[in-house]
């Protein structure tokens, strides 16, 4: 069984890094629900 | 006709006391946490302006030194002393606290910012010295009150603390009893702001030797926002800080868009002068007292003194063509649109390689990229990477998927076409204007033809969308300008000296 | 991690119950990752946010590693990120995030 298919997924992305949205798209490819996408800034 | 780039100015205010007190890192730790080791070891991490003036980082930021110089220099830069510690440089100066403290009490216009009567007498004959400073500003400065009553102020009346070296030299008061937006705590932010746009503009001034009348419209790109409870967002930073710069002849309005405001003001700058609405526009910003310290949990932890310790500021002058200055090609823009996600394959592309694409160019066809030109000294130890160098990373990747570039070549790449971070993280700051500067003078140098500034912003800060922003335009060597074509004198040498030697190898296997 | 990102982390967690939530990392690289899964398995590291001494155990993974990429859609990926990870020093940024779950994964 996988790790995200059927779980709630919190994203917390970086603006640097990888954003919340483009990680909530491929959880979402997952079969993961995905409760809260958040993307953190640094600079 | 295209608009050109007459010049830019880049400022520095070192601000060591505002980083203890105004940086919201440090706001947030003495909320949650006022017992916390990192709020006691702090005072021992900050640099003296003497530490500031000898940054390498700050010295490419003001002029004195360039971003190739800086890349030569063996990272981490702050354990290292700059050959060159001027205070002012040939875009700007790096002001030291107390000038500034007097600078923002001139910039105050509703008798908000107190200072002590000994303060003011001891530090506004330095401020006199000031090459950029006139009479009209000078002026301005009162004799200051008694320190007793800036005390009981602070302590009674919720005004913000004005320090210098820890002690308690002046007050920001608040603007009104029950408004937030007129708190004593977002005067002081703006107030910060306008004076830092107002150094900038009169160094732009300075360094252009233009006349203060000839300014038409000012937009000011910063990240704060004025207004009352009424009207939170009101403005208008540009017109406030034109009017204490002394541009008489101008009005202006406040672009914003976070750390891509700087560029969307540069495009509109460009269409404003392009379409002949007005001759010369300057675009501004000041800086941001809340991310002063920013990453200092980090910097603390790893034994680094805090560098972020620099309130920082630019303008940039923007006038009809004169057919030499370098021109900006408003025909190759790059927009990061609603529809274009937020994948950072798609960022880039629709930044750097799809205006590229439209206009027939390829990446390479840009001598030098400007995107977000954060110092690395200050982002690699807060867990941010090097953020230039991940840019030209994603840029080079576009590249050699799009062929411009053959992989074999992707070294090469990165080190003709890019730039080492030198900017104070101060958000909008560092957002591809920093090096508008020295593009300039490359441009009229003939080291280059052109370079593309990319800013990109952060909108979902701001929880009205999940957006991300961003948009580019290009620099060129002006098309009536006679600077050599991307060709310096030692090249032209080299080609001629190894042509020679070719010739005589030729020769030489002729009579063998 | 940012203050109100803990919150929400914490309250998902109750709301869901740990063992139902699984967090995805974005960040730049190896250190930054690893505080940020250690603050929620953990607790924060910096003492500052509202998971300052909550050991919640969850599941985390930065978006980039091998085992839960291959759950994602390979198309998907390739549009979001995988260029982005051409980009980042995802050798470190495993390491890290496997010793935090190896030290305080409780799922």
């Amino acid at each position: 069984m996988g790790i995200l298919a059927g779980k709630k997924v919190v994203i917390i992305g970086d603006r640097d890094g990888i954003p919340g949205q483009a990680i909530a798209a491929c959880a979402t490819s997952a079969g993961a629900e995905v409760v809260f996408s958040s993307t953190e800034c640094f600079v | 006709m295209k608009s050109v780039i007459k010049g830019a100015s880049y400022i520095l205010a070192h601000t060591p006391d505002m980083v203890l007190h105004n940086g919201t890192t440090q706001t947030t730790e003495r909320i949650v946490n006022p017992d916390s080791e990192y709020l006691k070891e702090l005072p021992g991490h900050i640099r003296s302006y003497e530490q500031v003036l000898s940054y390498w980082p700050n010295q490419v930021y003001i002029g004195n030194k360039t971003p190739d110089e800086l890349a030569a220099v063996e990272q981490p830069w702050y354990d290292k002393t700059c050959d060159v510690s001027d205070r002012y440089g040939k875009f700007g100066q790096i002001m030291p606290q107390e000038e500034f403290l007097l600078l923002m009490q001139a910039c105050d216009v509703f008798d908000l910012v107190k200072l002590d009567s000994a303060f003011v007498a001891a530090h506004k004959p330095a401020l006199a010295q000031n090459p950029v400073m006139d009479e009209s500003i000078l002026a301005r400065i009162g004799d200051g009150i008694d320190g007793a009553e800036i005390a009981r102020l602070v302590s009674e009346e919720h005004s913000e603390g004005l320090y210098h070296n820890g002690a308690l030299v002046g007050c920001v008061n608040r603007a009104h009893d029950i408004d937030v937006n007129l708190s004593a705590h977002v005067m002081h932010e703006n107030i910060v702001s306008k004076a830092s746009s107002v150094l900038a503009l009169l160094s732009a001034v300075h360094t252009t030797g233009i006349s203060k009348d000839e300014v038409e419209y000012v937009i000011d790109c910063c990240e704060e926002a004025c207004g009352d409870m009424n009207q939170r967002g009101g403005g208008n930073f540009a017109k406030a800080a034109a009017e204490i710069a002394g541009l008489s002849n101008a009005t202006g309005s406040d672009a914003r868009g976070f750390c891509a405001g700087p560029s969307h003001a540069m495009i509109e700058a460009a269409a404003l002068v392009e379409s002949g609405a007005y001759k010369t526009v300057v675009v501004t910003a000041g800086g941001c007292t809340a991310k002063l310290g920013m990453n200092g949990k980090d910097h603390v932890k790893k034994g680094l003194p805090i560098l972020e310790d620099m309130i920082g500021g630019f303008a940039v002058v923007v006038t009809q063509n004169d057919g030499v200055n370098p021109e900006i090609n408003l025909e190759i823009l790059g927009r990061h649109t609603v529809g274009t996600g937020s994948a950072p394959q798609a960022v880039i592309s629709s930044l750097v390689t799809d205006p590229l694409e439209r206009a027939g160019l390829k990446v390479t066809d840009i001598d030098k990229f400007s995107p977000e030109m954060q110092n690395p000294d200050i982002t690699k130890p807060a867990g941010a990477g090097d953020v230039p160098l991940a840019n030209y990373k994603m840029i080079a990747a576009l590249a050699v998927k799009r062929g411009d570039i053959a992989k074999a070549d992707l070294a090469k790449f990165t080190t003709e076409h890019v730039l080492t971070g030198w900017a104070p993280t101060q958000g909008h700051i560092p957002s591809g204007v920093p090096y508008i500067g020295f593009a300039r003078e490359d441009l009229l140098a003939g080291k280059i033809t052109r370079a593309m500034i990319i800013g990109k912003g952060s909108l979902f800060l701001g929880r009205m969308t999940n957006l991300f922003d961003g948009v580019s335009f290009v620099i060129q060597k002006n098309a009536g300008s006679n600077a050599p074509a991307g060709v310096s004198e030692e090249e032209v040498k080299g080609l001629i000296a190894k042509a020679m030697k070719e010739f005589a190898a030729t020769l030489l296997a002729q009579a063998d | 991690m940012d203050l109100e990102n803990q919150k929400r982390v914490k309250e998902f967690a109750e709301q869901y119950g740990p063992e139902n939530v699984v967090v995805l990392l974005g960040a730049a690289e190896g250190e930054a990752s690893g505080l940020a899964a250690e603050t929620v398995t953990n607790g924060d590291p910096t003492y500052a946010g509202p998971l300052t001494g909550v050991q919640l155990g969850l599941r985390v993974y930065h978006v980039c590693e091998p085992e839960i990429k291959q759950e994602f859609d390979p198309a998907v990926y390739d549009d979001q990120v995988s260029m982005m990870e051409m980009v980042l020093d995802v050798d470190d940024i495993v390491n890290e995030m496997t010793s935090i779950r190896e030290q305080y994964c409780k799922y």
